[in-house]
């Protein structure tokens, strides 16, 4: 029993490593006010270009390097149609998903050896591979938390760094700010538009990262649509945490571990239906979203920035 | 949300697919003398499995037929009224046949069948037809029951896995006929099943087969779309047997062998007698006797033994003297299904609806 829950808890925060770092990377956009729903085609980009990185030079820092760059890259293109331009933020957002979406399935077919006619598609390269801790991987159970790949070990430090960030800094305060009323914040001397540049697309280099620890750790190699809507889930997630970084790590384990514990129970041969089991994670957004509006209407503060998806031009009231 | 947005999604991105389909150049300069024929593919030729198997006979008319036929594919056609609109458009076009290669593309091909008489249609995986549309499938579950025998040999544990898509009677009959094949060698073991509830999803169909490797499986078959599952046993150091397309040369040689299509021949042959006019409506099912399905080449991990038992299976199957759905068949409960010699016919067959005994799993989920 005690093994069975280790390899689940192993495997949960394996599958969810990706779904953090995308709900971190887009904590931090919509906290400034900036809605970004391109998560999706921005997840595939990483992944495909990380992967075509490492398939050809063999350096797993150079691939991530290189997703986050396309990260910024596409997150750079959502800040300015939607900062600069005011652009309508959800249409800016499935843009990205749809020209990232058709991009990586481009790069795919281009940056592969031509000869085989796959491409990139089927090929192998190097990976991340769990390491081991030595004494730590050994305990029951939480040994599990010890033997993951390097991805993995470094959300762990994501995780508190960007709630200390958020809500223990001066900068936090004024990324708040920015997304709460833009205008005050303005008025306090914070550039707003700047602001909002500067985590739209430190959010995205982090929703990048996420796609490439899929092709790079956690299914090695690149198919097509190798996010399986990810990126859509992410956008539960941000609401299911509730805009704080440290909750990020429970929605991500629920999403990320409900398939794990659905596969295995189906291969214990048990009678709870998969489908119920696949509603579970919804369900729990819908009873937070539910608990969250309901705590409002007392006055407490849980909810989305107040001036999420909002342009702000100076003088508008 | 996430499904609304993603059906959203799904409509943006068939506008352009649209245009693309468009083709009006591509239509004129075929010119009228050349047979035009069309596909319309449910996901990429790139996912190395069902559809890159279409376009493997899609390229072989193409080889075969040369300055005769022109072609044409459309990918990633969602099932559905989308699929409506690109077989109608393609029909309008002036192609002169459609091939659609999905289950979920028959409904609007019968209704867009009768508006185009003078086109010729066929449909993959399905069981309508009409005069001018034509059905056509293969015996997959033949080569999957010599896949079995592989599989029911290699076996230390006594304990196979297999990620199947969703329990609809084409994936009950692959499991059923594996499953037969790894108890003819095997009695001692089971197969058991994981539902993904997806044909394409590269990290769920992973998780799916890394479960099953956790519950003690020490071989993994799979009616899925990618080669996933064998990359997630490749990589524990364990077997598997692949599916659609020869698996074992994009992985390696931990995929003992893989049932795979081959529908060049058919597709060369239909083709030709609709250019000749003698092409007339009918429901196509081969096997591995008109090479529809047939095995891949084996892994060196294969002994000559076990390759000298499919070929014997085979020829019996080949030459007619049995099939695997013959008597005695019995279900998960034990009740006999097909009684000893009985035979399974095509009908029920094409229906199943149960799981034979030695598969642990449920046939709905």
């Amino acid at each position: 029993m005690i093994v069975l829950l280790t390899s689940i808890l192993a495997i949960t925060l394996r599958a969810g490593t990706s779904l953090i770092y995308a709900t971190i990377g887009e904590i931090y956009t919509e906290r400034s006010g900036v809605l970004n729903l391109g998560l999706e085609g921005m997840m595939l980009v990483g992944a495909v270009s990380s992967f075509a990185t490492v398939y050809y030079t063999g350096s797993l820092s150079l691939a991530v390097f290189v997703a986050m760059l396309t990260g910024v890259l596409l997150s750079s293109i959502h800040a300015f149609l939607s900062i600069t331009m005011r652009a309508n933020q959800v249409v800016s957002g499935l843009s990205i998903t749809l020209f990232g979406t058709g991009f990586a399935s481009f790069l795919g077919q281009r940056l592969g050896p031509e000869s085989n006619g796959r491409y990139l598609i089927g090929l192998i390269g190097e990976k991340f591979t769990p390491i081991a801790i030595p004494g730590l991987s050994k305990i029951p159970l939480l040994g599990a938390l010890f033997n993951q790949d390097l991805l993995t070990y470094i959300v762990y430090l994501i995780i508190p760094i960007a709630w200390f960030y958020m809500f223990k800094t001066k900068n936090g305060l004024n990324l708040r700010a920015v997304g709460e009323n833009p205008q005050t914040a303005d008025a306090m001397g914070i550039d707003v538009l700047k602001t909002r540049y500067l985590y739209t697309i430190i959010g995205g280099t982090l929703v990048a990262i996420g796609g490439a620890h899929l092709s790079l750790a956690y299914a090695p190699g690149w198919s097509e649509n190798i996010t399986g809507g990810r990126g859509w889930i992410v956008i539960a997630l941000v609401i299911f945490s509730m805009w704080n970084p440290s909750r990020a790590i429970w929605g991500a384990l629920l999403f990320g571990g409900i398939n794990a514990v659905q596969f295995r129970l189906q291969a214990s041969g048990t009678n709870i239906p998969a489908s119920f089991l696949n509603m579970l994670p919804y369900l729990a957004t819908i009873i937070a979203l539910v608990v969250m509006t309901w705590l409002e209407n007392f006055g407490k503060k849980v909810g989305a920035p107040a001036a999420l998806a909002t342009p702000y031009m100076r003088g508008e009231k | 949300m996430k499904k609304g947005l993603l059906v959203l999604l799904a409509l943006l991105v068939l506008i352009p697919a649209l245009t693309f389909a468009g083709g009006d150049k591509e239509a004129e300069a075929a010119g009228d003398d050349e047979f035009k024929v069309a596909f319309v593919y449910l996901s990429l030729p790139g996912d190395l499995g069902w559809t890159y198997e279409h376009e493997a006979g899609r390229q072989m008319i193409e080889a075969e037929l040369g300055d005769k036929v022109s072609t044409t594919y459309i990918e990633n056609v969602p099932e559905g009224p989308d699929a409506a609109r690109i077989i109608r458009q393609y029909a309008q076009q002036g192609y002169d046949m459609i091939f659609a290669t999905s289950f979920g593309y028959m409904d609007p091909m019968v209704e867009i069948a009768a508006e185009f008489p003078d086109v010729y249609f066929e449909h993959c995986s399905g069981y309508k037809m009409s005069e001018n549309m034509a059905t056509y499938f293969g015996r997959m579950y033949q080569a999957r029951y010599l896949s079995g025998l592989v599989a029911g040999n290699a076996t230390k544990t006594n304990t196979i896995g297999y990620v199947a898509a969703f329990p609809i009677p084409e994936v009950l009959r692959g499991i059923n006929a594996f499953t037969i094949g790894v108890k003819k060698v095997n009695p001692e073991a089971i197969v058991k099943v994981v539902w993904t509830n997806t044909w394409y999803d590269p990290v769920k169909e992973r998780e799916a087969a890394v479960a099953l490797l956790d519950s003690g499986v020490d071989i993994i078959a799979q009616h899925q779309d990618t080669t996933e599952p064998q990359k997630a046993a490749e990589e524990r150091g364990l077997l598997s047997i692949g599916y659609d397309s020869d698996m074992g040369s994009f992985v390696g040689d931990s995929i003992l062998v893989s049932p795979v299509w081959q529908w060049g021949n058919y597709y060369i042959e239909t083709v030709k007698a609709a250019m000749n006019g003698t092409w007339s409506s009918h429901s196509y099912w081969g096997g591995l006797k008109e090479g529809v399905v047939k095995l891949s080449d084996f892994s060196p991990l294969v002994s000559e033994d076990v390759k000298d038992l499919v070929a014997a299976e085979e020829k019996k199957i080949v030459e007619g003297t049995w099939d695997v759905f013959w008597g005695e068949v019995k279900d998960q409960d034990g009740n006999i299904v097909v009684a000893a010699g009985d035979k399974m016919d095509d009908g029920t067959m094409l229906g199943m609806g149960f799981l034979v005994e030695g598969v642990i799993g449920k046939a709905g989920n």
